[in-house]
């Protein structure tokens, strides 16, 4: 099937996207690496009248460090993510989560921004950066401001992204010697998530220091389970100590029904979860 | 203030695009909303390239541009310009069959081979990156192409049968 | 096995037969270089784009095609008052009762919609886009009515979904059959069982299944020569060009039908389509080619749909485990329409469900209902597959009623080896089959007792992660079919096949075939067949097919047919060219016919060294300087055969899962199958069916499924949700085989196409179940997705089904206890 018309622009600043972000207002999509937005268009549930990609900007890519945190251009393809030596080091949740994405054509074209700024509720890169306490960057006409992720995902597919603004990185605070895994479940390898689980930990002498735990696919946002991390914190990592710390991590959620699980099913399998990405993040 | 659309405007909603595909450079006038894979078989005759669904799941169209595997039905044909990108006939050099083409055949790997040309072109790049894989991993690394005659056990067989070919062929070339 | 790689001529001679030949289709299809019906243009080709209801069932009040009209480059917009006077109705060509009703079915819908998907109008213009785009500017308004989409529901007739025929049952077929030494007929049995045996009951559902074929739908009619020329992808062209002939009132000598490669079938392309009639009727009308190609999402809604049937199975024995009567008593849906073969794909499992077993009394009792729902048809194994599911999940619930493992209870009561050939209960005679060796070497293969050890193990250790051990020992009817078999039951054609051999002057051979490969390596085994028998090299064989002016006569590709029948026509064609040229050899040698040997592509006078080759003769016949008085410059042949009888595959399978307690997920831990399917041609492409067999039939039983919302709209309207399983989602499949020839054919040979996916499925359910059985579960409906175990593992209600398939507290509860069907009396059919 084939899109409908659109005109195109391929700015090459983030100055310029700006500019035609702001002459085009609501008619207007910003094309990231495309891996959701041209399904939908092909389908026509989406009809932009103008597409700016912003794929020819080279500063929005790549990974750095810069001290306290590291910094992942928006348009970082998944696969980057996953290759970089950076994230694997001192985010290791994330590098987790990303190799989950889709799949590996998907990975690379897919974007660590266009993925977050989209906010598919089944997305697997909103909790790891919501549990990790991420920060998004964001250039608009009045300039640059930084929001939290646990502010900037608003409803399904809704975000603190102003129609006129543009997402160019995300800043990650430094979780280094933290151990990290992304529990992820499917019925078939390339389905969104039916529910996961993104957890970091830290680990000392067989005991949970400290935590941080999100849900994806458990409501219209990423959930960060601030209860389950203090409740984690001084348990021994052992199955037993952990189920006990986040038997309640599903309390107060409104997860979706649908053909692969009801809400009752997600939140016992939201529990289940937690526990094996707990425990697998903190060695155990 | 000066905004310049992508390129030289053809006329309402055309782009010229500059691309190479399996060694040949092209430049041709297109519609943004022209997907790679419908550039690829209606305007330059490379029916190779197969649609199989239009939600990006089945990976028939998988492609490689500059060398990494792509779907081709999730790309514009403009964000192709100035870039590289290679289908299932691009790959055999004189005559030569690839080696991953050569393992298709050899290990049984396909039968109505609707699904052969993606699924030949991402396991390409999956060995690239995994020079020795087992079934598990190649498994994996196919996770985004759907076949429904083989139950893909003949596919695992092929690609590492391509794999270790060309493990042994760059050992051989290396003495 | 070993594969045999291209082999130089001349060399003492092996076998073509039994080796593992690289496929020659592969080159092009390794290159790019394929023939796919969207691949191909044609000079001032239009491009067609369908308006598709969004409502399971409404009447169209208007359709206003004005400003579509007007789109740019839009040619026509086709609405189906345009088409009301030529369309006809698409065909049904199976009457399964007397008194079968079977509505009209209009390609484009002129007054009223029955599903969602149904085609209201047709777009055509000068490229895809253009007409895509103008599909959105027809404006159609809709009366919407109400949708029934469940059967039971829909057998209440409240809401008629054709009000024409007054109801929404099309049939009710009743089968009765026992064998001399039965008390009686299947009640009496059971009557008998319910005194001085066991009666056991159990309900299964068959989900909506969608066949989902790699390659989508195409279509290009070329209305400009003599001849319209259809290019389909279709798996029948003979039969769709008969079709179009006495449906569209076309003289049949004015239609050729091609399919050139087509990309996966399994029976979805076993089809006489809307979209094939309106491609024809429109480019006739416009005088143009004009093509279409179904976008998948289309493909999922709207082109035919496999399986869904409500089981409801009693099954009577003696308290020692022999069984005695078997019920099946089935309800299937049929969609909105009657399709091709329609209530004949249920009916196909009429002689089935009595599986390998030995039954004195057996009853098929089938209705077949149309609900606002997608069409349904054959997908793989059509009719066998759910009576196989019903019979083999049955006794492994009985084996764990009485205590027994699933695999001695099938011992006490299959047909042993001695016993064939074998007349079943349904009237079949089952030519031969050796189920213990099949079941011995599977259990070895699969380390049988072994497992039941670790299974004990994990049990007694309260293992979150359970295992559970599935068994289905199958069998099926392949080689559709004998022509009077078919006529007896009411099928509108025959099951003959036919070939043609050609020898070329130069001594190349073109074999004609009338099945029609997608897939399946037809040229290649084909081409071995042929090597052997005229002793010419395999290269030097060309296998064409699929094209009603080169194929001209046939009757395509389904059903486990091509080689069972098709590869026989082969041989028959081959034996009557070889006597052909030995009256030609013996009069170039100066002997007698009678004196001639023909072996090794060698004609040879007996007891001489004299000889000529294969080529010679052909030469000889093509210059026809010096034949004899009376023989005809042509060693050419033709044959038609019409086999006798059906082929009997089967098989032992036996399956183990992994069952996650905590979160229902559901791993296969080893598969390991022993088919037997007489002797082979190719053991690669047989291992390779089977693979393919074994996992769709693994995928309808945990992942599949096609589901419609309250409204009827198709949920899973894409690959996104109608679950398709890659590679990851699979395990390592280890087949191996058997071999006891059929009896019935010169090569010794019985189908495989289906065998697969006929026996996997139950194999998996009876795993996934016996995992359970601590639990007290006895059943999960399929799909077992992990939230439907982990409802089993919680005791809750499996029996909650998606609205396709409700099961109706009433009538289809589960404990079948009363179980009367709704509507009629259970044993009075009108066809008995």
């Amino acid at each position: 099937m084939i899109p409908t018309e659109f005109d195109y622009h391929a700015p090459e600043s983030v100055d310029e996207a700006l500019r035609l972000l702001a002459g085009a207002g609501d008619e207007a999509k910003l094309l990231a690496g495309g891996q959701s937005l041209l399904p939908v268009m092909r389908l026509r549930m989406a009809a932009p009248e103008v597409v700016i990609d912003l794929g020819r900007i080279e500063a929005l890519r790549g990974v750095r460090d810069d001290g306290e945190s590291i910094v992942i251009g928006a348009m970082t393809p998944h696969f980057e993510v996953v290759e970089s030596a950076l994230v694997h080091e001192h985010a290791l949740v994330l590098s987790e989560a990303a190799a989950t994405v889709a799949d590996p054509q998907v990975r690379h074209r897919g974007t660590f921004g266009g993925a977050l700024a989209h906010a598919d509720p089944a997305g697997d890169m909103p909790a790891p950066v919501l549990a990790l306490g991420g920060e998004l960057v964001i250039q608009g006409p009045g300039g640059q401001r930084t929001v939290a992720a646990a502010d900037f995902f608003e409803d399904y597919f809704t975000t603190a992204l102003g129609e006129d603004e543009i997402l160019t990185e995300i800043r990650i605070p430094k979780h280094t010697g933290w151990g990290g895994h992304y529990e992820k479940f499917t019925r078939v390898a390339q389905q969104w998530s039916i529910v996961a689980v993104a957890a970091a930990v830290r680990a000392e002498g067989g005991s949970i220091t400290e935590a941080r735990v999100a849900l994806t696919n458990m409501g219209s946002v990423p959930i960060r389970a601030t209860a389950v991390e203090q409740a984690l914190a001084g348990t021994p990592a052992d199955a037993d100590s952990v189920r006990a710390a986040v038997a309640a991590v599903a309390e107060g959620t409104s997860p979706p029904s649908d053909i692969n699980g009801d809400a009752d099913y997600r939140r016992h399998l939201a529990a289940v979860l937690t526990r094996r990405a707990v425990l697998a993040a903190s060695g155990a | 203030m000066s905004v310049k659309p992508w390129r030289r405007r053809v006329g309402e909603f055309m782009s010229r695009i500059s691309v190479t595909v399996d060694g040949v450079s092209y430049q041709d006038d297109v519609e943004p909303r022209t997907l790679l894979v419908h550039y690829l078989r209606e305007q330059l005759g490379k029916t190779g390239t197969v649609v199989g669904c239009d939600t990006s799941n089945c990976g028939a169209c998988t492609v490689h541009l500059d060398g990494r595997s792509v779907k081709s039905c999730s790309l514009l044909a403009v964000q192709t310009d100035g870039h590289e990108v290679t289908t299932i006939e691009g790959l055999s050099t004189d005559g030569e069959l690839h080696p991953m083409q050569k393992a298709f055949h050899e290990n049984h790997a396909l039968q109505c081979g609707f699904c052969t040309p993606g699924m030949i072109m991402q396991s390409i790049d999956f060995v690239q990156d995994n020079p020795s894989p087992s079934d598990e991993e190649v498994r994996h690394g196919l996770e985004g192409n759907l076949c429904r005659c083989t139950g893909y056990q003949n596919i695992v067989k092929a690609v590492q049968a391509a794999a270790s070919a060309t493990a042994a062929g760059t050992e051989g070339g290396a003495r | 096995m070993t594969a045999v790689d291209e082999r130089t001529t001349g060399e003492t001679p092996q076998l073509e037969v039994g080796a593992a030949r690289h496929r020659k289709e592969d080159q092009r299809l390794i290159t790019g270089r394929t023939r796919w019906t969207d691949n191909m243009s044609l000079p001032g080709m239009l491009h067609m784009a369908m308006v598709r209801s969004p409502f399971a069932h409404a009447r169209i009040s208007s359709v206003d095609v004005d400003e579509a009209k007007r789109s740019p480059g839009v040619v026509a917009v086709i609405t189906g008052s345009d088409l009301a006077d030529v369309q006809g109705t698409l065909p049904n060509v199976w009457t399964i009762t007397p008194e079968q009703k079977t509505p009209a079915h209009p390609s484009i819908a002129v007054d009223t919609v029955r599903f969602a998907g149904e085609i209201v109008a047709c777009v055509v213009a000068r490229t895809p886009a253009a007409a895509r785009d103008a599909v959105e500017l027809v404006d159609v308004d809709y009366d919407e009515l109400p949708v029934v989409l469940d059967t039971v529901e829909a057998l209440k007739d409240e809401t008629l979904i054709h009000p024409d025929i007054g109801t929404n049952q099309s049939a009710h077929l009743v089968m009765d059959h026992q064998t001399e030494s039965s008390v009686g007929d299947v009640d009496a049995v059971i009557e008998a069982a319910r005194t001085d045996g066991i009666v056991f009951e159990r309900r299964y559902e068959q989900q909506r299944l969608i066949p989902s074929f790699m390659e989508p739908r195409s279509m290009i009619c070329d209305p400009t020569g003599e001849q319209t020329v259809l290019w389909s992808s279709t798996q029948i062209p003979h039969i769709l060009r008969v079709l179009l002939a006495m449906s569209l009132g076309i003289p049949e000598s004015k239609l050729r039908v091609i399919a050139p490669d087509v990309g996966g079938g399994f029976g979805g392309k076993l089809q006489v389509t809307p979209e094939e009639f309106i491609t024809v009727l429109v480019a006739r009308r416009l005088g143009k080619p004009c093509k279409y190609t179904e976008t998948r999402s289309e493909s999922l809604m709207a082109a035919h749909h496999g399986r869904a049937q409500h089981q409801k199975i009693t099954l009577a024995a003696r308290k020692d485990g022999t069984v005695t009567g078997l019920k099946a008593e089935l309800i299937a849906d049929m969609g909105a329409y009657l399709s091709l073969l329609g209530g004949g794909t249920p009916k196909l499992g009429a002689f089935m469900f009595n599986g390998i077993y030995k039954f004195d009394a057996y009853r098929f009792d089938l209705r077949t209902v149309f609900t606002n729902t997608a069409w349904t048809d054959a997908y793989r194994g059509a009719g066998r597959p759910e009576a196989t599911f019903a019979i083999e999940r049955i006794m492994d619930d009985f084996a764990h009623e009485l205590g027994m493992d699933p695999l001695e209870l099938r011992a006490k009561n299959w047909i042993t080896h001695e016993e064939f050939p074998f007349t079943s209960v349904a009237g079949l005679e089952y030519d031969s089959g050796n189920y213990e060796a099949a079941t011995a070497k599977a259990k070895e293969l699969f380390g049988y007792d072994e497992l039941r050890r670790e299974q004990e193990r994990r049990r007694a250790d309260n293992d979150q992660v359970q295992l559970g051990i599935g068994v289905s020992t199958f069998t099926e009817m392949c080689g559709l079919a004998p022509s009077r078999t078919l006529g007896a039951l009411a099928y509108a054609a025959g099951g003959w096949e036919h070939a043609s051999i050609r020898m070329l002057p130069t001594g190349t051979v073109e074999v004609v075939t009338g099945v029609t490969p997608h897939g399946q390596g037809h040229e290649t085994a084909w081409s071995q067949i042929v090597a052997d028998r005229l002793g010419v090299p395999f290269e030097n064989v060309e296998v064409l097919h699929g094209d009603t002016q080169i194929a001209h006569k046939g009757l395509d590709t389904y059903g486990s047919r091509s080689l069972v029948v098709g590869g026989i026509a082969v041989v028959k064609a081959v034996e009557k060219v070889i006597e052909k040229a030995t009256v030609v050899a013996a009069h170039m040698l100066e002997a007698s016919p009678g004196d001639i040997e023909f072996a090794e592509g060698r004609f040879s006078v007996r007891g001489t060294d004299q000889s000529k080759t294969l080529a010679e003769v052909a030469w000889a016949a093509f210059d026809a300087h010096d034949l004899p008085d009376g023989v005809e410059p042509s060693l050419d042949a033709d044959a038609a055969f019409d086999p006798d009888t059906f082929s009997y595959p089967h098989g032992t399978h036996l399956c183990a899962v992994d069952v996650d307690t905590e979160t229902g997920e559901v791993t296969i831990a080893k598969y390991v199958c022993v088919d037997d399917i007489g002797k082979v041609i190719n053991p690669m492409i047989v291992e390779g069916q089977v693979h393919g067999g074994l996992v769709q039939g693994i995928s309808q039983a945990l992942f599949e499924e096609a589901v419609y919302d309250e409204s009827g709209t198709l949920v899973t309207g894409s690959f996104v949700d109608y679950l398709v399983p890659s590679a990851p989602d699979l395990p390592h499949l280890t087949t191996d085989r058997t071999e006891t020839p059929a009896t019935t054919n010169e090569l010794g040979v019985k189908g495989v196409g289906e065998a697969g996916t006929i026996a996997s499925t139950p194999a998996v359910v009876n795993a996934v179940v016996d995992a359970l059985r601590p639990w007290g579960v006895d059943d999960v409906p399929m799909p077992c997705s992990p939230h439907r175990v982990w409802q089993a593992v919680q005791g809750r209600s499996v029996g909650e089904r998606t609205v396709t398939q409700p099961v109706n507290p009433e009538t289809m509860q589960t404990d079948g206890s009363s179980g009367q069907l709704p509507t009629g009396d259970a044993t009075g059919g009108d066809d008995r």
